[in-house]
């Protein structure tokens, strides 16, 4: 049958019935009388027809309890991106502290003087581009730093202690270490360069490690949330069971449905991800302050040793904003999902059980 | 339009409760479904609701074998059927306009096109007075009227009503039956399970007499 309607069987009566008149489809000329035990009849206020109300009543839905567990499901997330973006921030201002300095070591040899040594070796190193300075470190400091093992008053020339340059390179320079190496090992005998390299890739395994656990916990509270929403949603449907019966069967189809809890879930998944996320904003700025006031305190020192001055940058604010975004928005698609999927077992042709 | 062929039903491993059913409802076609209490005729309504399957036979809808008809593609062939439950399943939390025009706002018509189509319906049926009453606080025959209207609004191609008499008292069931009269002379099939017999005197019609699960059609 064609989904076009009759032209003949419009029910849209036009005139104004009468009481006691029979009604008509065609004509429209009357209407049903009320039954004699109905209440009589008001004069029909002038007001919006449509109370507003949504389709699915709101205080059907576990919403509080909805929105604690997302609340502290989001403020996990914030807190677990924060952290990550703390210790990978300060890993790469260690790594790059460290990568923009090399030393070069070099030993006492019989071949040439030790001064004469320390001159070819700066001059090598200044030949390079990227480097801005060498220091030579003198007598002096080389003996205060040797002093806790070797005991004071001791005299370089008496032993045969290896001199450190260190090389200062600048910013985003990335000098041919292979070369210089090269040319230091050749032309000044005992030298060699170290170029940090084993604890850069210490610090960048370590950055790694930090980022796949934060990861890793990233993805269980969102697992554990996904999970906590389909509970939720299902007990909603089965809260609204009469609704979605009724809603099938005057032919809602699956989207219809579905759009009509994922609006809910979706206000309670911003509401529970706003308060999660800001919660986490908020730790964050006074743990920064708190960090900021206590700059010269011994465990001030200790804690900015560990994670710089604790004060988060504006991409990881951003980055608990998107946490907002994401798990509201996972939240209504999850619930929309599981809508999805409960009515089309409804719908499903089944057999009488 | 609807057509049974040895149509069986049962439920888990019960007795079968419906057995052997062969008919055919026809376009702008009148009958009323009838039988003792139990006889199994909410049970025959659901099948042509395409609410259950048959434990065996075929049932088709609209020309279409109803198990070929993809779950995608049910709530296109239900929305020319119209249903009146016998518990009305009204929403209680919406207003009589609202579950009067429950049908169009799913079929995502917008309210500026319908609202003066559900006033004028609401009025025709006698509660023109009570659309912005929540259901709780509608009679029994008030509520049974919104649940009619809610089926005719969108002019289904058939009209399934589930003793739609129940709850009223004999005039406003003729009124209701009537008003069933003149749907289905504006070619709308119309099918009424009823125990009445007195309803059923009141306008010569085909009957379909549910007896012990089996059938039997008096034209």
């Amino acid at each position: 049958m064609s989904d076009q309607k009759r032209p003949d069987a419009r029910i849209t009566p036009s005139a104004k019935v009468k009481p006691g008149q029979e009604p008509s489809l065609s004509s429209a000329s009357g209407k049903v009388s009320p039954e004699k035990n109905d209440p009589p009849k008001a004069k029909v206020p002038a007001r919006p027809l449509r109370s507003g109300m949504s389709i699915v009543p709101s205080e059907t839905i576990a919403g509080t309890a909805l929105v604690f567990v997302i609340g502290i499901m989001a403020f996990l997330a914030c807190l677990t991106l924060g952290a990550v973006s703390l210790v990978n921030s300060s890993a790469d201002k260690w790594q790059s502290d460290i990568s923009r300095e090399v030393t070069i070591q070099i030993r006492p040899s019989d071949q040439v003087g030790m001064d004469m040594a320390i001159r070819d070796a700066s001059r090598i190193a200044l030949s390079f581009s990227g480097v801005s300075r060498v220091d030579v470190l003198d007598d002096e400091a080389t003996v205060r730093l040797l002093e806790p093992w070797l005991g004071s008053g001791l005299q370089l020339n008496e032993l045969p202690v290896p001199r450190i340059l260190t090389v200062t390179l600048t910013a985003d320079a990335k000098p041919d270490f292979d070369g210089l190496r090269e040319q230091l090992e050749s032309q000044v005998p005992g030298s060699s360069l170290d170029d940090h390299r084993a604890w850069v890739d210490r610090l960048t395994t370590m950055a790694w490690t930090m980022v796949a656990i934060g990861t890793a916990i990233f993805l269980l509270v969102m697992a554990a949330t996904v999970t906590t929403v389909i509970f939720a949603t299902r007990g909603a449907m089965a809260g609204n069971k009469d609704v979605v019966e009724v809603l099938h069967f005057v032919g809602a189809d699956g989207n219809f449905i579905a759009s009509q809890f994922q609006k809910h879930f979706l206000k309670l998944g911003l509401k529970g991800a706003l308060c999660g996320a800001m919660g986490a904003i908020v730790l964050f700025l006074a743990l920064g302050f708190w960090s900021s006031r206590s700059l010269a305190t011994p465990e001030g020192d200790q804690i900015s040793a560990l994670f710089g001055t604790f004060s988060l940058s504006w991409t990881g604010y951003v980055g608990m904003i998107l946490v907002m975004v994401f798990v509201s928005a996972m939240t209504a698609m999850t619930s929309s999902w599981t809508v999805r999927r409960q009515v089309n077992l409804l719908q499903d042709y089944r057999r009488a059980s | 339009m609807i057509r049974f062929e040895n149509v069986g039903l049962r439920y888990g491993l019960g007795r079968e409760v419906l057995s052997d059913l062969s008919f055919e409802v026809h376009p702008k076609s009148f009958q009323f479904l009838t039988g003792p209490s139990g006889a199994g005729k909410t049970s025959l309504l659901r099948l042509m609701l395409m609410s259950i399957r048959p434990t065996r036979g075929l049932v088709h809808v609209f020309g279409r074998e109803a198990s070929t008809i993809r779950p995608q593609q049910m709530p296109i062939v239900r929305r020319k059927i119209g249903v009146v439950f016998q518990d009305f399943r009204l929403l209680n939390h919406l207003t009589t306009f609202e579950n009067v025009a429950l049908p169009l706002q799913v079929r995502g018509k917008m309210e500026a096109d319908y609202r003066q189509d559900v006033k004028d319906l609401l009025e025709w049926v006698g509660l023109g007075h009570r659309m912005h009453v929540l259901p709780p606080v509608l009679s029994g025959g008030e509520k049974q009227r919104a649940a009619i209207a809610r089926a005719l609004i969108d002019q289904p191609d058939i009209l399934l009503a589930d003793e739609p008499t129940g709850n009223v008292d004999p005039p406003l069931a003729a009124r209701l039956l009537r008003l069933f009269i003149e749907l289905h002379r504006s070619g709308t099939s119309v099918v009424i399970a009823t125990h009445d017999l007195g309803l059923m005197d009141q306008f010569d019609a085909r009957r379909l007499v549910l007896n012990s699960g089996r059938l039997q059609i008096y034209e």
